[in-house]
Order: structure tokens, then sequence, then C-alpha cells
């Protein structure tokens, strides 16, 4: 065998040892989604079932059942509320520590990386009996608080990143104009880095549609986002199989598409920038 | 003027962090040292450390103790190890490149409820599920994996979300290896192992301290999968320290020791921040 010969060899080989790996790791994932269009008897069949007749009807019993849109309103809700808040009490001072640094910038950022380090179920018992005594428990409002001030550190972090690549030359051509810190950054600097906020909103709503600690301990009925109803459906009386997959799968499915467009944002958010 | 502008536009993050952060971490500090429980309400006589020490010799305390760190120290082996091996496997082109990358990073957007149950019911069920069947084609006798191996079953789903998170990374570090280095060592005649081994893993080895220490915080803090999956159980076989504590708190409605379980779980983890903090700051410019 030539040189050339041997290189596509182990070409082809390592394509097929990935391709095989990631079918394997992908499984469970492609399982709920064909399972979903099963009939119940269908999805619990022996031998598994790959070929049958498809068919919607979960998707329609999962909305009668468990009132299916509410709570994948409360989703939207929670995190596209919890993401735009976020960014507005961001902005101003990702924007202030990236353009006027002080002594002090540094050691804030560390601290704000700190508070994303304290293990939510330390604060569990107090989050819950405030929440409780301010009428927020089970209530969207609630998990905008919490879901806000738990990304906040993150998007502080992405935003800074963003803002401090920005060429500094346009904005000392703009302060000569005369431009103020507040029309510097709403007519300078927000326009120009319009891709970055839009990349580390979609990743604020990554983690807040697949947040469930918070959803599963402070929601009941009301305002469950879809991570807690689906854990209604762990109920041992019954399997539902397919009913579960319908709604996982149009829980899932939006998110991750989402995530195949914020790989690289997803790197550097959860790193706080380590990896690049 | 410039500086009072700067601080006007940072106060509204930093003082809500400052809340965040300093509120319920004292009221958990107060509510560990008084006898707080929701069913009783009214009697929060001051206890000293008894709730401490109610927590410590808990039965099930040690086991949790336990199993957090066997859950931690597995899927951080698992992840690291496969994450890796993976990364270097597809960091070269083949056909259908980017679809294995997508598909392979896929569980990491699955969220933690969906997980558990795609794994409890589709996949460990031992009549139904996936497992079962590969076992009886086989001829081998089905395992009930939740009931017998309760904590395997939840390392294997936590190890299956965050094994894409791993390679996400190191995927991302490769990138940014030196290609010139590694032909000129392929020139001098290197094998793949030997570039493996001298140029990829040392190129690597910040970005496997930075996985090991993000997925140390969330792992310590798994609670999702456990509730859905095997709800802590049996016994107390797949109970974590987060789980232990959510037990006192929501289900028994002790306050007092729940928040005494808190502070351990907040003084764990402060250990490993440490850590990450410091890491990280080394290589922040401002």
């Amino acid at each position: 065998m030539t040189l050339t010969q041997q290189r596509k060899l182990k070409t082809i080989l390592v394509g097929i040892a990935s391709w095989t790996i990631a079918l394997l790791l992908f499984f469970p994932i492609f399982w709920m989604f064909i399972t979903s269009f099963k009939t119940e008897l269908q999805a619990i069949s022996v031998p598994p079932q790959l070929f049958f007749e498809p068919t919607l009807e979960n998707f329609t019993i999962v909305q009668e059942r468990s009132d299916y849109l509410k709570h994948a309103w409360n989703s939207v809700v929670t995190s596209f509320g919890a993401t735009i808040l976020a960014l507005i009490i961001a902005i101003p001072s990702a924007y202030a520590m990236a353009f006027f640094p002080g002594k002090r910038t540094k050691d804030i950022l560390l601290w704000m990386l700190s508070t994303k380090m304290l293990p939510a179920v330390g604060v569990l018992v107090p989050i819950y009996i405030l929440s409780r005594d301010y009428g927020l428990l089970d209530t969207q409002l609630g998990l905008v608080i919490i879901f806000t001030l738990m990304n906040l550190p993150i998007i502080v972090w992405m935003l800074f990143s963003y803002f401090k690549d920005l060429p500094k030359e346009i904005l000392e051509a703009a302060r000569m104009d005369g431009a103020s810190p507040w029309g510097e950054m709403t007519k300078v600097v927000l326009p120009l880095s319009v891709g970055g906020i839009a990349s580390t909103g979609l990743l604020s709503i990554v983690l807040c549609w697949n947040e469930a600690f918070w959803s599963l301990n402070l929601t009941a009925s009301e305002a469950a986002p879809l991570t807690a109803m689906i854990a209604s459906y762990s109920s041992p009386e019954g399997l539902f199989w397919a009913k579960l997959s319908a709604a996982s799968t149009l829980a899932c499915a939006p998110i991750v598409v989402f995530g195949w467009f914020c790989q690289k944002q997803l790197v550097q958010g959860l790193t706080f920038g380590a990896v690049k | 003027m410039k500086r009072s502008i700067t601080r006007l536009l940072m106060a509204p993050s930093v003082i809500l962090l400052l809340v965040w952060m300093v509120v319920p971490l004292s009221m958990t500090i107060y509510f560990s040292s008084i006898n707080y429980n929701l069913l009783y309400p009214g009697r929060n006589n001051f206890v000293g450390w008894m709730n401490f020490e109610f927590f410590v010799t808990d039965p099930g305390f040690w086991i949790a103790i336990s199993n957090t760190l066997t859950l931690l120290l597995s899927v951080l082996i698992i992840t690291v190890v496969l994450g890796v091996a993976l990364s270097a496997l597809i960091d070269k082109p083949f056909a259908g490149r980017n679809v294995v990358r997508v598909l392979l990073i896929s569980p990491f957007f699955i969220m933690p409820t969906v997980n558990a149950l795609i794994w409890k019911n589709m996949m460990m069920n031992p009549v139904y599920g996936i497992f079962a069947w590969i076992s009886n084609s086989l001829g081998l006798e089905p395992i009930d994996w939740l009931s017998n191996y309760p904590l395997v079953s939840v390392i294997i789903m936590v190890s299956w979300q965050w094994l894409p998170f791993a390679i996400l990374v190191f995927v991302t570090a490769l990138q940014s290896q030196d290609t010139e280095q590694k032909e000129a060592a392929q020139m001098d005649g290197a094998t793949g192992w030997h570039i493996f081994r001298y140029l990829t893993i040392p190129h690597l080895a910040r970005p496997i301290a930075v996985v090991v220490m993000i997925e140390t915080i969330f792992l310590l803090a798994v609670f999702a999968e456990i509730y859905v999956s095997t709800g802590g159980g049996p016994g107390y076989d797949s109970t974590n320290l987060a789980y232990l504590i959510y037990n006192q708190a929501l289900l028994q409605y002790d306050v007092g020791v729940a928040s005494a379980g808190g502070l351990f779980a907040v003084l764990l983890a402060n250990i490993v921040a440490f850590f990450l903090i410091r890491a990280v700051g080394k290589n922040l410019t401002v």
C-alpha cells in the first residue's frame, strides 16, 4: 500500500468510528423522536419497532391531558423575560467595565463569577420561604426573577468580552465628535455588537429553558415550565411513553436547534472565556 | 464625572448580585441555628449546633456524601477521557464531520427531566427497554438498572449529558492547536500516538482543567435526574447531598436541618470555586 492509500484508509476508518459513536450517543434522542409517532402499544412492543405507521394523535392528547401549550407558554415567558431583563441590567455594566475599566474591574468580574458558584441547594430554603411570603411561589414572575439573577454573571461576562473586542478607534472618534457616554453606548457600541448581544441572549434562553432545579421546587400546576411539566410523566401508574415522547420532543426540539447555532457562545459563556 | 457615571452604570448588576448572594445566604446561616419546622410554626428558638448534628447523624448523610463524590468522580473521568478521545478522533476531516459534531453535542441540550425519563423508561426499563431487549437477544437476563444499580444509572444519564460539553470544549480548543508543529513532528517520523501524547494532551491541559472545574460545580448539584428517575432510592442508594437537603426541606419541612445541610453544600462548592476563580483570573485581562 502506498502512503496516500494508507492515508485514505485511515480517513475512512476514522469516519466509520466517528459515525458509529455519534449515532450511538444520539440514539436516545432519535428513539424519543420516533416513539412520539407511535401508539402506546407500539411504544412498548418487544422487540422494539423501528418501522410502523406513524400517528400524530399523541401530540393532540398531550395538549388535552396536560395542557401542553400553557406550560410551553410558561417556558417562553420565563426564558425570554429573564433573558431580556438580564440583558437590560447587564449591558450598562459590561459597557462600563469594558470601556472605563478601573482598578477594581477585574475583582468585580471575578466576584460576579463567584456568585455563580453558590450551589442553588444552599439557598433553596430561604428562596422558597421568601417566594412563599411574597406570593411568588408558582408564578411566572418568581421564576423570571430567579432566572435573571442566575444568569446575570454569565451575561455580564460575555458582553464584557464582546465589548472589549470592539475597535477603540471608533469610540474615540465618537468622543471627539462630542458624544456623551450615553450616546456612545446607544449610538455606537450597541449597533456594533448586535451579533454578540443576540448570541448572549440565545445562550441565556437555552440555559433558562432547560433549568430544572428551581422550576421543580418553586412551581406547581400554574407556572410550571416544560421542564417541570415533563417530570409529571414520571408517575409509575401506567405507561405513557408515546405521550411522554411527544411532549419531550416538542419541548426539546427548539432548544436543540438553538443549541446548534450557539455552540461557540456556549463554550465561551460556560467556561467564562477560559476556552475560546 | 466619568467615574460616577461608570459607577451608576454598574450599580444595578452589582447591587442585585450582592443582594442575591448575601440575603439568602445569611438567612440560611440564621435558619441553621434555630429550631424551624414549617409544620410547627412559631417555635423558633435558638439551638446552636443541633441542626448540624442532626444533619450529620442522619442515616443518609455519609451515604449521600459518598454518592455525591462517586457521582462526581465517575462522571468527570468518563467525560474527560471519552471527551479527549472523541474530540481527537473528529479533529481530522472526514465525510460528514459537521453532522457528526452536531449529533455528538445534541444530548447537552436535552433538558435534565427529559434526559432522565428517556433513560428510565425507554432505555433501562427491565421489560420494555432497549437494554432489556439487547440482553434478551444475547440470551442474557435483563438487568433492572434503576433498582439494582441506581447510582450507576444516574451516572450514565449525567455522563450522557456532560460528555457533549467536554467534546464541545475540547474540539474548540483543538482548533487553536498549532498545525505546523504537528506537521513538523510528522516529518520527523512521530507516530499518531506520539503526537497525541506529547502535543495534543499538553495543549488540552488547560481546557481539561476548566472542564473539570465547571463540571464539578454542576455535578455537585445534580438534582433533576435523581428526582425524576430514582427519587434517591432505593433507600438512600442514589441520594446525593442536594437531594438529601431537598428531602429535609420540602418533604420533611425541617428548615433548620436543611439549612445546615445547605451550608455543607456551599462549603464544598467554595473549595472548588477557589481553584476555578484562580485559574480563570490568571487569564483575565482588563
